[in-house]
């Protein structure tokens, strides 16, 4: 039987969306699906650790929607990008708070209409956002994303890797989690 | 198996259908099925799970690539391949990818409580040197058998 190790590649690059100091000495790296119900339970869950880590952690956040199962998780990917790229960093992190806030509101609630809202609330154009999902402008992008994933060796939503490597343990348990971060970086040496 | 013969095939053993979390590894080979078939693969899941069970199951994710019921006599297949558990009655968490020729050219066994992704599988049909872009000659359609 082979050897098989995961690991993120790309190493995270500028074009990322990242929140935190950029040479903090641990970098947490999620992939995830604003439609799935366990990254909507994960997000409070990366806040918390955020407040409690401050400028020792870099987060973020790659996209892998899994439209088999969650038709609307395509297009909030998309809507979240071009929140990104008209309205900047601070917004796109509004954004991604948005879409899984209001995930669970109704079944419909990342409908394009509501994905125009989020963003108008996240201080983008919410028309703008919709063109820009209508002509497909950011698919190759949430493509991409996806893929780097499955090379990485993504296997559900969320995932996330910490100092480029898969982590396998329990991010429910916020303490567990933390501490798994907390390890990585007092050894930043491990960084790849 | 020779029906397979002419093209790369993925052989993925699971433990079970209705595993309790939305990207499970089935719905995250579903996902990756363009990327596949980009490398002229066909991708067949197989379980212990019944054709019934599986049929649900592929029904309520939106599978479009055939499951395997390894249902009787149970876990033949498995056992066939190395990759049967027999205190848990299931199968191991098991990839093989095997090539045109039927021979298994990758093989990897996962803990069984941890998704081993795609990033093994497409590594491996890479190593294949399959020219891609063609489609293969099976198209993996059908529901489960």
């Amino acid at each position: 039987m082979s050897l098989h190790r995961s690991s993120l590649q790309p190493a995270v690059h500028a074009g990322d969306h990242t929140a935190g100091a950029a040479d903090a000495p641990v970098t947490l790296v999620e992939y995830g699906d604003f439609q799935c119900p366990h990254c909507a339970r994960a997000h409070p869950v990366v806040q918390e650790i955020q407040r409690r880590m401050g400028d020792r952690l870099r987060f973020v956040f790659r996209n892998f929607p899994l439209t088999e199962v969650h038709p609307f998780a395509g297009h909030a990917a998309e809507a979240s990008e071009s929140v990104a790229e008209r309205a900047g960093s601070a917004a796109y992190w509004a954004m991604n708070h948005q879409l899984f806030a209001h995930q669970a509101d109704s079944s419909r609630a990342l409908a394009d209409r509501h994905l125009a809202e989020y963003a108008a609330t996240s201080g983008a154009s919410g028309e703008e956002v919709l063109a820009d999902i209508a002509a497909g402008r950011f698919t190759e992008r949430v493509a991409s994303d996806f893929m780097s994933g499955v090379k990485s060796g993504v296997n559900g939503t969320p995932t996330f890797f910490i100092h480029g490597e898969r982590f396998d343990g329990n991010w429910g348990d916020v303490d567990e989690f933390a501490a798994a971060l907390e390890d990585a970086a007092s050894s930043p040496e491990a960084a790849r | 198996m020779h029906e397979f013969r002419g093209a790369p095939l993925i052989l993925a053993f699971y433990p079970a259908d209705w595993s309790p979390v939305c990207g499970d590894q089935m719905t995250l080979y579903n996902q990756v099925l363009p990327e596949f078939r980009r490398l002229r693969a066909t991708i067949l899941g197989i379980s212990v799970d019944g054709a019934w069970c599986h049929s649900a199951f592929s029904s309520q994710r939106n599978l479009h690539f055939p499951l395997l019921a390894d249902f009787e006599p149970k876990g033949a297949t498995a056992q066939a391949y190395g990759v049967y558990r027999a205190h848990e009655g299931t199968t191991e968490r098991a990839l093989f990818v095997i090539d045109a020729e039927g021979i298994i050219r990758w093989s990897y066994v996962s803990p069984v409580g941890v998704n081993p992704g795609a990033d093994g599988i497409l590594q491996a049909l890479e190593a294949l040197g399959t020219p891609p872009g063609a489609p293969a000659t099976t198209d993996g359609k059908g529901k489960a058998r």
